[in-house]
């Protein structure tokens, strides 16, 4: 089998996944944790010629990043970010990926030790279709993007943008850029506040640095 | 008369005239070997599969394990049975002989061909027995560099190999990085741990003790130690299996009877199946030759070769890797693979890494395991586009 027609690479690319390729600068060197399928890696590479390598927790991830070329080791991002070198990475990315982690801090800081800068995006838990779920319906929110329900759900630690924003103070994380996504995939406009983008932010993808 | 006698003892005359593509080296082309002694004159037993391309830039060489031998995808010439890796190796299999000229070559201190303790030794006449110089890893890929020289190939698109042939392929990774396109070392690690050490060591113990062995003089004196052998196999087949595997596949049921018979008889099943595969074993395999491979495992030790540090082995190498490891492997666990890759991370390689889910045990790598085959099935297929192959 060809690996080039198993995964055809003129699929529409992801709204998030296009806004992470527009902040990170060409040739770097970028680990993505949590790379799923590898779609955003082979993006980078296609696009940005990036020197990419993966961390991915499932077997069926792993091969089908494998047979497009990517470099991926199986394994997941509270127990083997550890054991990477400082500085070893021009980018760490942690895509869609932070709200399923056990110690989403710990993650964060081995992110900025490992990488010069980290990129993370993440499903706002404080958009208002969640807000109303929980708020009106009172139940726990199970929507078109986040299909699980509360006990099968990989994701054990949702945040919103705001929680985000006061974690990066917390660990010390500078903000270099944040951009919040609508329901539509477009960028929430820059001028307005901290609670619209909460409110209507449907993604959060954020470019930080050590300070 | 000796000759004859070491044929005998084989099953067939394998040791000096193997049923394989032989190359020989002279005194002029000594095998350099870590112990000191500069081996000379040698041969190495091969077989290939496929058509090497006009750019020579096609080959995988496959190395093989402790007991395995050159014969990767071909019927046995002793026992007649399947290749020891065909799940593998072949038309249409991940490592695919209609795309790739694959090699594999029966390791030095062998008894297939390759020159090792059952050979002549030209300079008494008799079999080297255990004045054969003590081998390591770096001796086997040293012996499979002078093959690869002579049969004109540069660099290798892959080195490949499950268990002692994943030490191999780490030592060539470590030794000749720019012959090496892409490796993949599967079920393997970069060090013999003391239990597997120990094992060996039961295992080598089982021989000596056989007082057919005659310190290891047993072919001039027509005679094999036949039983240690296999007792030794007995112990080391217990650790290529899972508990799990062994309890599918024997649990307690009995052989051929209705009730225990109060004896030592082999009662169980399981007891059954391990006699059968000793004396299957020693049919086809040298004893002294089970010593010297044994001990090349023990030896392995990538680190403390690179001063302690694995990642100064693979440092600024360009190689690609495809590590691999079975969940219920307890003989080459998991940890020693993610060791590996971990020193493979830290010197900036490119490697990709996958555990397998499998209640197999180690003997897993040899078997039919779907997922293996899609993981470096599709590495190949990368690494061969990326190649222009």
């Amino acid at each position: 089998m060809d690996a080039t027609t198993a995964f055809p690479d003129h699929l529409p690319v992801r709204s998030d996944h296009r806004l992470v390729a527009d902040m990170v600068e060409p040739g770097a060197r970028v680990l993505d944790v949590g790379c799923g399928d590898g779609a955003l890696l082979a993006l980078l590479m296609r696009e940005r010629g990036v020197d990419g390598r993966g961390i991915e927790i499932s077997r069926e991830g792993v091969s089908q990043s494998v047979a497009r070329g990517l470099s991926v080791i199986q394994g997941d991002a509270d127990a083997d970010l550890a054991d990477y070198p400082d500085d070893s990475f021009d980018y760490v990315i942690l895509s869609q990926t932070i709200q399923a982690t056990r110690q989403p801090r710990q993650v964060l800081e081995h992110m900025l030790r490992i990488g010069r800068r980290a990129i993370v995006s993440f499903p706002n838990f404080g958009h208002w279709r969640i807000r109303l779920e929980l708020g009106l319906k009172g139940r726990m929110p199970v929507t078109e993007k986040l299909p699980y329900s509360w006990y099968d759900t990989p994701n054990i630690h949702f945040c919103t943008i705001r929680d985000f924003v006061a974690l990066c103070d917390e660990v010390g994380a500078q903000m270099e850029r944040a951009v919040a996504l609508n329901a539509s995939g477009e960028p929430v406009r820059v001028s307005v506040p901290w609670w619209v983008w909460n409110l209507f932010g449907e993604n959060g993808v954020f470019l930080l640095r050590r300070r | 008369m000796v000759q004859s006698a070491v044929a005998r003892q084989l099953g067939a005359s394998q040791v000096d005239e193997p049923a394989s593509l032989v190359a020989r080296f002279g005194p002029d082309r000594p095998l350099v070997m870590d112990c000191g002694v500069d081996l000379a004159p040698w041969q190495i037993a091969y077989q290939t599969y496929g058509e090497l391309n006009a750019a020579r830039s096609n080959a995988v060489l496959v190395c093989h394990a402790l007991t395995g031998d050159q014969h990767v995808a071909n019927l046995h010439p002793v026992t007649g049975k399947p290749g020891w890796w065909e799940t593998m190796v072949g038309p249409g299999r991940p490592i695919d002989t209609d795309r790739f000229f694959v090699i594999c070559a029966n390791v030095i201190g062998g008894c297939m061909g390759t020159t090792g303790p059952a050979s002549l030794n030209p300079a008494t006449g008799r079999p080297w027995g255990i004045d054969f110089p003590v081998v390591t890893i770096r001796d086997m890929v040293r012996a499979q560099a002078m093959l690869v020289d002579h049969l004109g190939i540069d660099s290798l698109f892959c080195v490949a190999g499950g268990s002692m042939g994943g030490m191999q392929v780490l030592q060539w990774a470590a030794s000749y990085p720019e012959r090496v396109f892409s490796a993949m070392p599967i079920a393997a690690a970069a060090i013999h741990s003391a239990q597997n050490i120990a094992f060996h060591e039961v295992g080598r113990q089982a021989v000596m003790a056989d007082p057919d062995w005659r310190h290891g003089r047993y072919l001039e004196e027509g005679v094999k130690p036949a039983k240690g052998l296999a007792v030794a196999r007995m112990g080391a087949h217990i650790t290529y299996l899972s508990e799990k595997a062994l309890h599918r596949k024997f649990g307690r049921r009995l052989q051929d009877r209705e009730a225990p018979t109060f004896s030592f008889d082999a009662d169980f099943q399981v007891e059954s199946y391990l006699r059968y595969q000793g004396e299957a074993f020693v049919e086809r395999f040298d004893a002294n030759s089970y010593l010297y491979v044994t001990r090349a495992m023990d030896y392995f030790d990538l680190a403390a070769d690179h001063g302690g540090v694995l990642a100064n082995a693979f440092r600024g190498t360009k190689t690609r890797f495809c590590v691999a490891s079975f969940t219920s492997d307890w003989l080459f666990p998991t940890s020693g693979s993610r060791a590996v890759v971990h020193a493979l991370n830290a010197a900036g390689a490119s490697v990709s890494f996958v555990e397998i889910e499998s209640d197999k045990g180690h003997d897993a790598f040899l078997l039919d395991e779907p997922e293996l085959f899609a993981t470096t099935g599709g590495f190949l297929a990368a690494a061969a586009r990326s190649r222009g192959l």
